[in-house]
């Protein structure tokens, strides 16, 4: 009966998608499968699998670089960032990332990279034209989450032991300030705008949102999902609209995400995903969201307008980082 | 110099290690290692100090180790007249009861770190003690949930015949009672500990074990309660029927394992092994847990005080990321650690309890253990 159901309001939501925007852009979505030591690649348009790229042990956090010619890959267990060509789909190098690299980002310039190390207590800093590492930074236990600002002056990474949200001067490589925030901090995004910066609090269950100004936490965001008990809901990825009106927010073993309000901060609908949710990403034109299921071993991928599931792709096992090309 | 010293806070953490007479384990590979538990609580106290750099909090550890016959109680009251108001025992029952009685009208609190009598916290549990080691109880329901869960549910007791055994036994019972589990017979081995380390002997319990498990009625899993391990590592692959042996032996509950690798465990695990140069054991990560909550009640309180950190921890805001895949919390009825358990053998976890399908009105955990509408706990 469910499934009926679900397969009716997904074609009519296919339907809609069609009918509102015409043919949709064809964008290249890669999924990192973290037991599976490979990428998958994904078509947005016709939501199949165009191929499988063998890469090191354990890749997680993933990102394309500014001109989308390369992904830039943590392969965790190998101890190294793997960059992959996107055109020859091949490894082409690696960066000296340091220990256990897990998750990334990039200044909104290109270069450098900053890399959470989260067996090293370390942030390092690599440029990516030289391959060179910049700086290290020592942070709070188990660095996880980065989130850049959009001015590029500040850098944020997360300390899942620790429990804070470290703000890093990107000229200085000074930590400024430090934020408290719930246990086991996992992931940081700031809204476009730079105003605010979220930061997914796995543990804890919970949101801060913290005013990028002043540094203080404006407003911790609570879940509440019908028949999940509150310790499955555990909060990690999270996206945020260009306009700075919607939120996303993977819940992990809640197997939901969460849309929140990004303006009144309200949560507004919980969307059932796969299981175990962890990160997402945006089509460019932000009219699909692309959501990692690691213990069901596909990717689910939500209608933006309309706030649907439209369909579960299977990818690799235990897939984990989703990055998404602007070609 | 850089930020003044009346700036930063001081914690410190005390750690008092009752040494008791134990038999060697049956295998060479399981002796406990000198710094059992401590190592642990060691590498707590560097995580906390490196959230204590940003915090401007400093914790310490002092280990008092306590030979047989020592006086246990004049080391701990060493420890907090010079300030130690946490403090981590690893003692026996009847030890830790009497030091909870001697430190019970002072800023002192307790961390039961390996005691599993689930007196401790039942009739005996006292108001200055938390528990993160986890008791009986929660040991035997997590195994008989996954047994269950499994569709394993008759079961051949093994039960030695010392005190311990007993209690061992007794939380089985229990937990085949809630759970669905059925004891087809109790068999009692009465053979005495032994010399351990030998060069013969193999040929022989190849001979006794299966005679020990024949002619017992259908069953699924034999059970063992054996704590001393007088026999109970011997009877995998040797039972009379095919069957997997669980309990005190083969597959196990604990708190911990060396091979945990869900939930970030992996992290810990590196950081243990790089820091004591062998693997992580279950005392090992209950000292780390209850070194890891001073420091995040430190942190979360802005506080090196005593009050403010004891509430803090028994309060509803208290929350610990434990590489458990749930926050730990502690139980207000009876100072219990409210935490997933590892189902393992020796090489690997196989599962992790409390198993789908057992309900709980408010958090499916509590399933595990003694919840509070049957707690007999008054703390005192």
């Amino acid at each position: 009966m469910v499934r009926i159901e679900g397969q009716a309001a997904l074609l009519a939501a296919v339907l809609s998608v069609a009918a509102a925007t015409g043919p949709a852009a064809a964008y290249t979505v890669y999924v990192s499968n973290e037991k599976g030591n490979s990428i998958t690649v994904l078509d947005s348009k016709t939501l199949e699998v165009l191929e499988t790229i063998p890469v090191g042990q354990r890749p997680r956090g993933i990102i394309l670089t500014n001109d989308d010619k390369y992904l830039l890959v943590c392969a965790s267990d190998d101890d190294t960032v793997q960059v992959v060509d996107v055109a020859t789909r091949e490894i082409v190098g690696d960066l000296p990332s340091g220990p256990d690299p897990e998750l990334l980002n990039l200044h909104p310039s290109g270069s450098p990279v900053y890399v959470a190390n989260e067996d090293d207590n370390l942030l390092t800093v690599i440029d990516l034209a030289d391959k060179k590492v910049l700086a290290e930074v020592e942070v709070g236990v188990e660095p996880e989450g980065v989130g850049v600002s959009p001015d590029g002056k500040t850098v944020i990474a997360t300390s899942e032991t620790t429990n804070m949200a470290h703000f890093i001067d990107t000229e200085s490589y000074e930590i400024t300030d430090n934020v408290l925030v719930g246990s086991r901090p996992r992931f940081a995004e700031f809204t476009a705008d730079g105003t605010k910066l979220w930061v997914t609090s796995e543990v804890a269950g919970t949101v801060s949102v913290i005013d990028a100004k002043t540094r203080k936490i404006i407003k911790v965001i609570n879940f509440e999902v019908p028949g999940v008990q509150p310790e499955y809901i555990q909060p990690v990825g999270v996206r945020i609209t260009k306009d700075g009106s919607k939120a996303f927010v993977a819940l992990g073993p809640a197997n939901r995400v969460a849309v929140v309000n990004a303006k009144t901060l309200e949560v507004e609908d919980y969307l059932l995903v796969g299981k175990r949710v962890w990160q997402l990403a945006f089509t460019p034109d932000e009219s699909l969201l692309f959501a990692t299921n690691g213990n069901s071993n596909d990717v689910s991928v939500i209608d933006v307008p309309s706030l649907k599931v439209v369909k579960s792709i299977s990818v690799g096992r235990a897939p984990w980082g989703v990055a998404v090309s602007r070609q | 110099m850089s930020a003044p010293a009346a700036a930063t806070v001081t914690v410190p953490i005390g750690y008092l290690e009752q040494d008791v007479k134990r038999p060697i384990p049956l295998s060479r590979l399981n002796v406990a290692p000198d710094d059992l538990g401590v190592a642990g609580a060691s590498i707590a106290l560097k995580d906390n100090n490196t959230t204590g750099r940003f915090t401007k909090q400093e914790f310490t550890l002092e280990v008092e180790r306590v030979p047989i016959g020592g006086d246990a109680v004049a080391a701990l009251m060493k420890l907090v007249e010079s300030g130690h108001h946490f403090v981590l025992v690893d003692a026996p029952a009847d030890v830790l009861l009497r030091l909870a009685d001697a430190v019970k009208d002072k800023d002192v609190l307790l961390f039961n770190v390996s005691a599993t009598d689930v007196a401790l916290r039942e009739e005996d549990c006292r108001a200055n003690v938390l528990h993160t080691a986890p008791d009986r109880a929660m040991l035997a329901d997590a195994l008989a949930q996954y047994l269950v869960w499994k569709k394993w549910p008759r079961w051949l007791v093994a039960k030695g015949v010392f005190p311990e055994d007993l209690a061992y036994l007794d939380a089985v019972r229990r937990a085949a009672k809630r759970f669905g589990g059925v004891i087809v017979e109790e068999r009692e081995y009465k053979e005495t500990p032994g010399a351990r380390r030998s060069d013969t002997g193999q040929e022989q319990i190849q001979q006794q074990m299966p005679v020990f498990t024949q002619g017992a009625p259908n069953y699924d899993v034999l059970v063992v309660a054996d704590e001393a391990e007088v026999f109970g590592p011997y009877l995998p692959y040797r039972t009379w029927d095919p069957r997997p042996v669980a309990g005190t032996a083969g597959l196990k509950a604990m708190s911990w394992h060396p091979a945990h690798e869900q939930w970030g465990a992996t992290q810990m695990q590196n950081r243990f092994q790089r820091f004591a140069k062998r693997f992580m054991l279950p005392l090992d990560y209950q000292a780390w847990v209850a070194v890891r909550a001073v420091g995040e009640s430190a942190s979360r309180t802005g506080s090196g005080e005593f009050a403010a950190i004891n509430a803090y921890l028994r309060g509803d805001k208290f929350d610990l990321a434990a590489f458990k895949g749930q926050k730990v919390t502690f139980r207000p009825w009876d100072g219990q650690l409210r935490q997933p358990i590892l189902i393992a053998d020796s090489q690997l976890p196989v599962s992790m309890s409390p198993q789908q399908g057992f309900l709980h009105e408010r958090t499916e955990v509590d399933t595990l253990g003694i919840d509070a509408p049957e707690s007999k706990c008054k703390f005192r």
